[in-house]
């Protein structure tokens, strides 16, 4: 039964080196294409970054200066998306995946959920415009902008959420309502606190996710250009994203500002990966406590 | 597993049919010896005892393996322990085959003296006895059992029949009051072995119904 | 002692959908005994263990007919309040599950959310409590570390102490020994025998021979019905119905 089993053996220990190579390389490419993607904004971008250029905000037609008011805009805009869409996201999460009724319905709004998530963001641009700019009359603002984010992130905070409610043993549920205690503060006490750690991940993502866009702030919050720093969510605000964009495609002088670009998208970058950073040390630290 | 403890009961059962057999032999053999005074024959049952003797030992430590490794419940357990309590009362039937050769031996050395009264009525009414307890081991008979018990009054009348017989020969013949004694002694043991063969119906009652019926008028 | 009557079920029929899980169960439980419930995997045992703090009703498509008396209160009742009737009726369950949280947060859950904000109380009844579930020598000294530090037995016993500390009538508990080793599973069964004392035990097992040493009653269920129930030593010694003699001895199926 087990003839030529030499030759069988080196055949399947070929292919398991194979397989694994291959394995290995797949991996290996995603951390090398973010390394790349650094070394290119860090090669070209460098010589922007100096104190003025993050303190300052922009001059001479945007050729000179620096990106103050498109570094505060950004954090404004996505902690102001963060702000909005967590609260809304984790309690439909909560609704969904706790109190409705498991049916066909949910399974409808499940679906319309992950449709959302599908939307191309230039779609959620012109419904900010519309909707908040316009119809509600909040003009090109922060708190537009940061409205459009929210809802755009909202997709994946409810399925990040959900996926981390129901990561939850259903033991720990039936343990809290067998001692007496009501639904909600099962979920309030239990069920919640074990779920921070998926929540905050949800979180992070979306939080990436506000920070990067452009088309959904081109119309409801970000300006062309804007020496002052905001003083209320009515303010129109500069943006990193969508000031990359306006340096590349509609400065007074691209190839002169090309230095200008790379270190704001080198800005840009840390600043994600910083709030990242941050995310995950503290989930770290919250998961290390159970 | 379930199985396999199956197979082990079924083997308990043929081992404890086997002993019986044994033992309703050497009584049969025991009783043949008493009718024919036969020394031999007796000497050969005393001989042979150790095989019974060892044969008890082998299935009660078979029934405590079992006990151990299985834990049975219900009906299983009940088995065993009946199994147990008939395997040490077979053994003692055997002793008493014994018993009765050990008596031929020292009667068959005198002068025959007969008496008014018949061995061979009781010997075969105990012999009756243990066979049907046997059978109603085997084949789970309770009424049989149980009819067992009843007969066990019979073999005590026979006992005492026995002794006023020897009361008055002793009476008759006083020179001859050893040989008489162990006249007396053979039906004594006969009567054990009813005892023996009653015990057994009760605790096959037990096995069935569930319920100790010994200490209880039958 | 004068047997009292804790808990009556009466004609309890239970579906999921179409499938009927209990079929007229009726079934008396007394007060400070241990009834165990056995029979084969889906023989309907640890529904009717969840029918008694109504933990079934998370499930939205079952159906309940019939009636459960507790101290003469039909628990099924529309006026019952569930929430205060599973403070009364504790429940373990057939895996460890402490929250993670810390041992002493575990404890005084129970007691935190039944509205109790005195401290020195609830102090008191953490200790109470892990003392009577024979833990509190063994974690007095880490009684603010995390729960999920200790052993799966030292984990089922903080699951019982955290039942006990809201002060139940009634303790279920759901194949409490299954995920434990032999040793551990000893420690709960002695704990079991001393809490009967105090309390009111039903128990579910797969176990036969954990039923044979911790229950004064058995109750065999089979397809969703109750065959026999009678005290533990006459159906492990003499069962009436040849069914519960083949589930026991293990000729079942």
């Amino acid at each position: 039964m087990f003839k030529n089993s030499n030759s069988v053996q080196n055949r399947r220990k070929l292919l398991q080196f194979i397989m694994f190579g291959f394995f290995k390389m797949s991996a290996a490419i995603n951390g090398i294409a973010l390394l790349i993607i650094f070394y290119f904004l860090v090669s070209r971008g460098w010589r922007a970054i100096t104190w003025t250029f993050l303190t300052q905000p922009p001059i001479d037609s945007m050729t000179r200066g620096g990106i103050l008011p498109c570094i505060v805009g950004t954090v404004c805009l996505s902690l102001g998306a963060i702000i909005v869409a967590i609260p809304i996201g984790v309690a439909s999460a909560i609704y969904l995946n706790e109190y409705a009724f498991q049916g066909r319905i949910l399974r409808i709004i499940r679906l319309g959920i992950s449709n959302l998530a599908g939307v191309p963001s230039i779609v959620f641009g012109l419904f900010g415009l519309a909707f908040f700019v316009v119809y509600l009359k909040m003009g090109v603002s922060i708190l537009a902008g940061a409205l459009t984010l929210g809802v755009l992130t909202l997709p994946v905070i409810i399925g990040t959420t959900e996926e981390a409610l129901r990561a939850v043993p259903k033991t720990y549920r039936e343990a809290s309502l067998g001692l007496g205690a009501t639904k909600w503060q099962t979920i309030y006490r239990v069920v919640l606190p074990a779920a921070l750690p998926g929540i905050l991940t949800g979180g992070i993502l979306g939080l990436s996710r506000a920070a990067g866009e452009t088309a959904p702030i081109m119309f409801t919050a970000a300006v062309f250009f804007t020496p002052s720093l905001p003083s209320s969510v009515f303010d129109e605000i500069m943006a990193l994203p969508y000031h990359i964009y306006v340096l590349a495609t509609a400065g007074t002088n691209i190839e002169a500002t090309r230095h200008l670009q790379y270190g704001t998208a080198l800005v840009l970058i840390v600043l994600v990966l910083g709030l990242n950073l941050m995310a995950i040390i503290y989930r770290a630290r919250l998961q290390k406590q159970h | 597993m379930t199985i396999h403890f199956q197979r082990e009961l079924e083997k308990i059962k043929k081992m404890l049919l086997s002993l019986g057999a044994m033992v309703e032999e050497r009584v049969r053999m025991a009783i043949k010896a008493v009718e024919s005074r036969d020394a031999n024959l007796a000497k050969k049952i005393i001989k042979s005892d150790y095989e019974i003797d060892e044969f008890e030992v082998e299935l009660e430590e078979e029934c405590l393996k079992i006990l151990a490794l299985y834990q049975p419940v219900a009906v299983d357990l009940r088995f065993l322990i009946t199994v147990i309590k008939i395997n040490n009362d077979l053994e003692r039937i055997g002793d008493e085959a014994v018993n009765i050769a050990e008596r031929v031996c020292i009667i068959s050395k005198r002068k025959r003296l007969d008496i008014a009264f018949d061995y061979s009525l009781m010997a075969e009414k105990s012999e009756y006895m243990l066979k049907k307890s046997l059978d109603a081991l085997v084949n789970m008979d309770v009424d049989l059992a149980l009819r067992v018990c009843t007969l066990d009054d019979e073999v005590d009348n026979m006992l005492n029949k026995a002794y006023d017989v020897v009361k008055q020969a002793i009476g008759e013949h006083p020179d001859r009051i050893s040989y008489l004694i162990n006249l007396l002694l053979v039906s004594r043991h006969l009567e054990r072995i009813a005892d023996h063969a009653t015990n057994i119906a009760e605790e096959v009652t037990y096995l069935i119904e569930g319920e100790i019926i010994r200490h209880r008028e039958h | 002692m004068e047997k009292s009557l804790k808990i009556a079920i009466k004609e309890l029929n239970f579906f999921y959908r179409d499938f009927k899980a209990l079929t007229d169960v009726s079934l008396d439980v007394y007060a400070h005994e241990v009834t165990a419930f056995i029979g084969p995997s889906g023989c309907g045992k640890s529904t009717l263990l969840r029918c008694l703090n109504r933990m079934n009703d998370l499930i939205s498509y079952i159906r309940i007919k019939g009636s459960i008396f507790l101290d003469d209160q039909n628990i099924y009742d529309p006026g019952m309040d569930v929430v205060s009737l599973r403070r009364r009726i504790g429940m373990v369950f057939q895996k460890p599950n402490p929250f993670p949280k810390s041992v002493f947060e575990n404890v005084a859950y129970g007691l935190r959310v039944n509205g109790i904000k005195d401290k020195a109380y609830i102090a008191q009844q953490v200790e109470t409590s892990l003392k009577a579930a024979a833990l509190w020598d063994e974690v007095k000294d880490r009684i603010h570390e995390s729960a999920l530090g200790l052993s799966g037995g030292q984990q089922q016993r903080l699951c019982i102490a955290r039942a006990m500390a809201v002060q139940p009538d009634v303790l279920l508990m759901d194949e409490p020994c299954s995920a434990l080793d032999p040793i551990a599973t000893q420690k709960i069964e002695e704990l079991i025998h001393k809490l009967k004392k105090t309390y009111t035990i039903i128990i579910v097992t797969h176990n036969m021979q954990q039923a044979a040493r911790v229950s004064d009653i058995t109750a065999f269920f089979y397809l969703g019905k109750l065959i026999e129930t009678d005290e533990t030593d006459a159906i492990f010694t003499r069962p009436k119905l040849k069914q519960t003699e083949d589930y026991i001895t293990g000729r079942f199926g």
